[in-house]
């Protein structure tokens, strides 16, 4: 299949994949660094290149909720939103996940206040990761635009039924022109295909009437709990067929992580999101003065891939993971906390470190990284180190 | 770092259009078959404030996802810029960094006033090109056309045929024709040392 | 308590019976309890609309449509029905809250 080579935002290329998915509703309020995103959508809309009802709400709450009624209908529906916008939609984050419809929502992601701050970090999908959603990670314009069209086929598989989280970083990916290559619109839309509107319950069908969210107590609301985890045991079986039709379809070839140069490392760094490409660059200049070193780079976060992890991790010496956020009072960050007990039970574990870094969009150059890395391997060679490390900060 | 990957810092003030430069360069490279990513660096939203745009080049895939703290190509739209710390536009320059400026002045002067002793410098006076050339004082698209006669990046050419076609959509020919003589006079009034 | 298995519940955990509140029988305790004098009763159905639950029993079937009584087993003795009944025939109001002698 022939390609189209373009330069576009992160946020313009999320917008055209989602034009190419024809989605029936989109509710949006603003919030940067989204909004340029539905800015460019509802440029489609105007244009009439894409027949969306656009509702423009008055909060995030709204949205999400809006969100919800329609996708409980069967429409197709989107909504996009960031950092403070996601913590004002909380409650209804959870709902759309209980109630099983198939939303997409970019997370373009960007630090909590206070203080304000437009600039990237994860702290806000993170505070979402138990809401019941599936959560993909990117790293580049490509990486968003290729998973905001791959994300209704997981959404909507009728095994899946799961709203899916994309999470691109702010202002890095999603105000940054890169290449890449994106399909041509019917192309696209071979591959996302119209939702069957026929699948499930509407709340529009009068023949088959049905309640939506009733007050569900200590009788029923474990089992509902229950069969949420269920559907997130599923899903990820799914999700790895739509990343291998897609790698078929377009030569992009994704998996629930990725491994660079993990082969012989003896040090692996685990990292979401652009600073993963940072890291590759500074991987291929220690490789060339010897040091064995790869990365781990996770695209799906929810589910979690646990077995897989503790198996390609497993092999290691050190294993240096780094968070964009901090879990004040915690131990550690939340990608790191995960990664370690996944690797709980190897009967021989790395060591495992983890890095405070970037948050509030604190630039992550390639000195930092390479910083990183001679910590790794001085761990490696015995030294004491503390667990939990903190990169790039005035101490 | 990847080899064969120019790295261009643009710093202007909000308003002389450092962000769309940065972008703009980033996106006409494409036609050359280049990778490419172009980005600014937000911060208050004001005109006036100092901005700093970022333009990568490369004939494979970019991953890095930093600013530009090295950069191979330093591009001036506002000369007041040049004393102001906070700007910091020599900041990790090298022998081998080419500074671009928009300015009245000669390259003499500006390398007293930047205080570098290596490197290029070439100065041209964008903001007069501009204002002759399509009647606003905005001296990012004759810095481009300045770049291409220094840059192994983009052609005069591709330059010209890019803008034509990405102006297209939002100006008039009138508009357009004013930016392709701003960017022509631009590649040939450059001074160098 | 439910014997129902996750795996035998509806995804999402909406319902897809209409009406099943009829099942879920509310009517086993009340300290006053509505009285129709029919006599009185203009059939304006204000007790049907404002019972919060299914309570009034009305024959839909006819020409005009007909307040038919109470079911008790779902009546909760809250008295809305009675607070909402206009007095139009004789001035005098077509539901009574009296004790439930049970």
């Amino acid at each position: 299949m022939k390609q189209i080579y373009v330069g576009l935002t992160g946020n313009e290329a999320v917008a055209t994949a989602f034009k190419q998915a024809r989605p029936h509703v989109a509710p949006a309020f603003p919030i940067t660094p989204q909004t340029e995103m539905m800015h460019k959508f509802a440029d489609f809309v105007a244009d009439g290149v894409v027949d969306t009802e656009m509702i423009l709400v008055e909060s995030e709450h709204s949205a999400m909720s809006a969100a919800i009624g329609s996708a409980a209908t069967g429409a197709r529906t989107f909504t996009a939103t960031s950092s403070a916008g996601f913590a004002l939609m909380w409650e209804v984050v959870y709902i759309a996940a209980s109630l099983r419809l198939p939303i997409c929502m970019p997370v373009v992601n960007r630090a909590l206040s206070g203080n304000i701050n437009i600039h990237n970090d994860h702290s806000d999908a993170m505070g979402g990761r138990d809401a019941g959603w599936i959560q993909l990670w990117c790293e580049n314009t490509q990486e968003a635009y290729d998973h905001a069209l791959m994300c209704w086929r997981i959404a909507e598989h009728k095994d899946v039924r799961l709203p899916v989280m994309i999470n691109y970083d702010g202002f890095i990916i999603s105000h940054t022109a890169e290449s890449l290559h994106i399909l041509p619109d019917e192309d696209a839309w071979k591959f996302v295909g119209p939702k069957d509107l026929k699948a499930g319950y509407s709340l529009l069908d009068m023949d088959r009437p049905i309640t939506v969210g009733p007050l569900d107590l200590t009788d029923y609301y474990f089992e509902h709990k229950v069969s949420q985890i269920e559907a997130l045991k599923r899903a990820p079986k799914y999700i790895a067929e739509v990343y291998k039709e897609f790698g078929q379809l377009t030569g992009r070839h994704y998996s629930f992580f990725e491994e660079y140069r993990t082969d012989d490392a003896d040090l692996v760094i685990v990292a979401l999101g652009s600073t993963a490409g940072t890291a590759k660059d500074v991987i291929d200049a220690q490789r060339e003065k010897g040091v064995k070193v790869g990365l781990l780079k996770i695209h799906m976060f929810r589910p979690f891939p646990a077995a897989e992890l503790a198996k390609a991790l497993s092999k290691a010496k050190v294993v240096g993971v780094m968070d964009k956020s901090a879990s004040f009072g915690g131990w550690g960050g939340p990608l790191f906390n995960e990664i370690r007990s996944a690797l709980y039970d190897l009967p021989a574990r790395p060591k495992i470190h983890n890095w405070i870094y970037g948050l509030g969009g604190r630039d992550t150059d390639t000195k930092q990284i390479v910083s990183l890395i001679e910590q790794l391997q001085a761990i490696a060679k015995g030294r004491e180190a503390e667990t939990v490390n903190l990169l790039g900060v005035r101490l | 770092m990847a080899a064969a990957t120019t790295e261009i810092r643009w710093h202007g003030r909000g308003g002389q259009g450092a962000k769309t430069a940065a972008i703009f360069l980033a996106e006409a490279v494409l036609d050359q078959g280049k990778h490419s990513q172009g980005f600014p660096e937000y911060g208050p939203e004001r005109r006036g404030a100092p901005v700093r745009g970022f333009t990568r080049i490369s004939d494979a895939p970019i991953r890095l996802h930093c600013s530009i703290a090295e950069p191979d190509y330093v591009i001036v739209l506002d000369p007041t810029l040049l004393d102001s710390q906070a700007a910091g536009v020599p900041d990790g320059a090298s022998d081998d960094t080419v500074f671009l400026i928009n300015t009245v002045e000669t390259p003499a002067n500006i390398r007293k006033r930047l205080g570098i002793k290596g490197g290029k410098v070439h100065t041209v006076d964008a903001s007069l090109i501009a204002q002759e050339c399509f009647g606003r004082p905005i001296p990012n698209m004759p810095m481009i056309g300045a770049l291409a006669a220094v840059a192994d990046v983009i052609t005069l050419e591709n330059l010209v045929a890019s803008l034509v076609v990405r102006f297209k959509k939002k100006f008039s020919q009138a508009v357009i024709d004013g930016n392709v003589t701003a960017v022509e006079r631009a590649y040939k009034e450059l001074v160098s040392e | 308590m439910s014997t129902i298995p996750t795996s035998g519940l509806n995804e999402g955990g909406i319902i897809t019976e209409a009406g099943n509140a009829a099942e879920f029988k509310t009517g086993d305790w009340r300290s006053n309890v509505p009285q129709w004098v029919p006599e009185n009763c203009i059939h304006c159905m204000f007790c049907w609309i404002y019972c919060p639950d299914t309570a009034v029993a009305i024959d839909s079937t006819g020409e005009k449509t007909v307040m038919t009584g109470f079911v008790f087993e779902h009546c909760k003795g809250c008295g809305i029905c009675a607070q909402h009944c206009p007095p139009a025939a004789k001035g005098k109001a077509a539901i009574v809250m009296v004790r439930d002698e049970k």
